[in-house]
């Protein structure tokens, strides 16, 4: 990255102060936290208080309206900000798994390292065949994402952003279209990339998962954080009605 | 004015930004018909039978008009065999000549129209919708003639006097409106790509050409292809409208053959029909296959 003053020390993802809004409508209204390298994050909370948005702002899908988002380093509500610099750095995996349905498994996964980061090919097929391995779809790899099943293909896409060498990946409710058999098999791919070091962020309904895989629990409610705190005292100890009212509804 | 613009990825008002679909309804996968096939579809609709009426109707009106006349049925159609290599060798050849170039010239530049729709510098997209709105909405003769009577019939480059026929300057004519129609319908079929093919595209980092070749393009091929062949069939039967200005096609042609042949009026139906019967035996195949195209394609995702 070009003005790479980041530290370990530092938070990687630092979000301060964040206000967003669609036209009259306000989706975030002052969200702060940060993220160190490796842990994982999970943000919870009823639908449509702002959790996706917050998310895509991290990768500058989303521009936001005032406040400060800093990914390693780099300030994303910069109108300077080089998209394509700070998008190398994030990965990202979408409830839609939105899988480029003309290409193969492993093309999809080669497409962005060979085209983006301008690897050569045998480099970029040798860390496809690696990936694909890894999220276990070795057989599937000549595969078009239409013939394959939705966790099939959500793991092809976390496999696409994984070939990015992302610091970051952040996945939109990655489950949600999946039914709980296939939620296992996507859940259990994000828990081999969270136990070797990979920061995640993750919106989620799946509360079981957050208990046992977050390093720290943010449960957003109409566009704030109304609670947060590492799984131990956020399912035990909480004190917000709104949050205890989620999670009395929920578990 | 430009309200319609909005619903393209990318640019929305905020130009640099993808549409929001948090925001927006789910619109499922809309694949199925990007453009308009009324044509084809009205073309594909009439039985095979219609060219057994044509050629029925060719061959029937002169036994009818045979009666109060000298001419007989044998003479209208020697007289129309005798003609037929003419007419169908230097005519109608013409016709399909024009329509291929015409086709190709259309193609290539409504191509670059369509994709200056949707691009991000608003000038070019500004100037790209006028040009689709302005020849989209003209009336083909008056294209034609506007190009017929403006354009130069040789061009000198130095030395060399380089002449443009006629049906070349046809050519030229008739690519207006098709120029105009193909880039709606790239625009159309960029469209109908879900947004979240962008939004993923954009997540891996890729630029927004890269996005439009290598991802956005390559799925809306085939749904582009029903329509340019819809447009195609429209073309084609277009095709008789230079015989106004004297290009040398199948009407054209056969105005001239029943000249020398006295203009009996007994010659008319054979000779028009005739040519009816060739543009339905030629079109009708494409409409059908159009539409067996469009349901295959409408299938998929």
């Amino acid at each position: 990255m070009t003005t790479n003053n980041w530290t370990p020390e530092q938070p990687i993802v630092s979000v301060k102060d964040v206000y967003k809004s669609f036209g009259e409508l306000e989706v975030l209204k002052g969200i702060s936290f940060d993220v160190m390298k490796g842990e994982v994050i999970c943000i919870i909370g009823p639908s449509g208080s702002g959790k996706s948005t917050l998310i895509r702002c991290i990768n500058a899908l989303n521009d936001i309206n005032s406040g400060s988002i800093k990914v390693h380093g780099l300030e994303v509500n910069d109108p300077d900000l080089n998209k394509l610099e700070l998008r190398k750095n994030v990965g990202m995996v979408f409830q839609q798994y939105n899988l480029f349905p003309h290409k193969t498994a492993l093309e999809n996964i080669m497409m962005a390292p060979m085209l983006v980061l301008k690897e050569s090919k045998e480099e970029v097929l040798a860390k496809a065949e690696a990936l694909v391995s890894k999220v276990r779809l070795d057989d599937k790899k000549h595969t078009y994402p239409g013939e394959l099943s939705g966790g099939q293909q959500q793991r092809v896409a976390i496999a696409r952003s994984l070939a990015m060498n992302p610091d970051v990946m952040l996945f939109d409710e990655v489950t949600a279209a999946l039914d709980p058999e296939t939620v296992k098999e996507v859940l259990v791919t994000i828990q081999d990339l969270a136990s070797e070091g990979m920061t995640c962020i993750l919106v989620t309904h799946e509360m079981g998962f957050a208990r046992e895989l977050a390093d720290h629990i943010y449960f957003t409610d109409r566009g704030v954080i109304v609670e947060h705190g590492p799984p131990a005292t956020f399912f035990k100890k909480a004190k917000d009605p709104r949050t205890k009212e989620f999670l009395s509804q929920i578990l | 004015m430009f309200g319609y613009l909005k619903h393209i990825p990318g640019i929305s008002p905020n130009s640099q930004q993808s549409d929001l679909p948090v925001l927006l309804p789910y619109q499922g996968h809309s694949a199925g018909k990007p453009e308009d096939l009324r044509f084809s579809r009205w073309l594909a609709s009439s039985s095979p039978w219609v060219l057994f009426v044509i050629f029925l109707c060719v061959s029937l009106y002169p036994m009818v008009v045979m009666a109060q006349s000298k001419f007989t049925l044998e003479d209208a159609f020697y007289t129309l065999w005798r003609w037929l290599p003419f007419v169908v060798g230097s005519g109608f050849v013409m016709n399909l000549l024009i329509s291929f170039f015409t086709m190709l010239i259309g193609t290539a530049t409504g191509v670059l129209l369509g994709l200056g729709q949707i691009s991000l510098l608003s000038p070019v997209r500004k100037f790209s919708w006028f040009t689709t709105q302005l020849f989209r909405n003209s009336p083909w003769l008056v294209l034609l003639f506007i190009v017929m009577l403006t354009f130069p019939f040789e061009i000198e480059i130095g030395d060399t006097i380089i002449p443009i026929p006629d049906w070349m300057k046809a050519v030229f004519g008739l690519s207006l409106p098709i120029m105009a129609n193909i880039s709606e319908v790239v625009r159309g079929a960029v469209q109908s790509v879900p947004t979240g093919q962008w939004e993923s595209a954009e997540s891996l980092a890729f630029s927004r050409s890269q996005t439009i070749w290598q991802i956005i393009l390559p799925q809306c091929f085939k749904r582009m292809i029903p329509p340019w062949m819809n447009w195609y069939a429209i073309l084609t039967m277009a095709t008789p409208l230079v015989s106004l200005l004297g290009v040398e096609e199948i009407v054209t042609l056969s105005r001239q053959a029943m000249e020398a042949e006295d203009n009996h009026p007994e010659l008319l139906i054979p000779f028009f029909g005739f040519a009816l019967f060739l543009f339905f035996a030629y079109c009708y195949p494409i409409a059908r296959w159009t539409l067996k195209l469009e349901e295959r394609y409408s299938v998929r995702l």
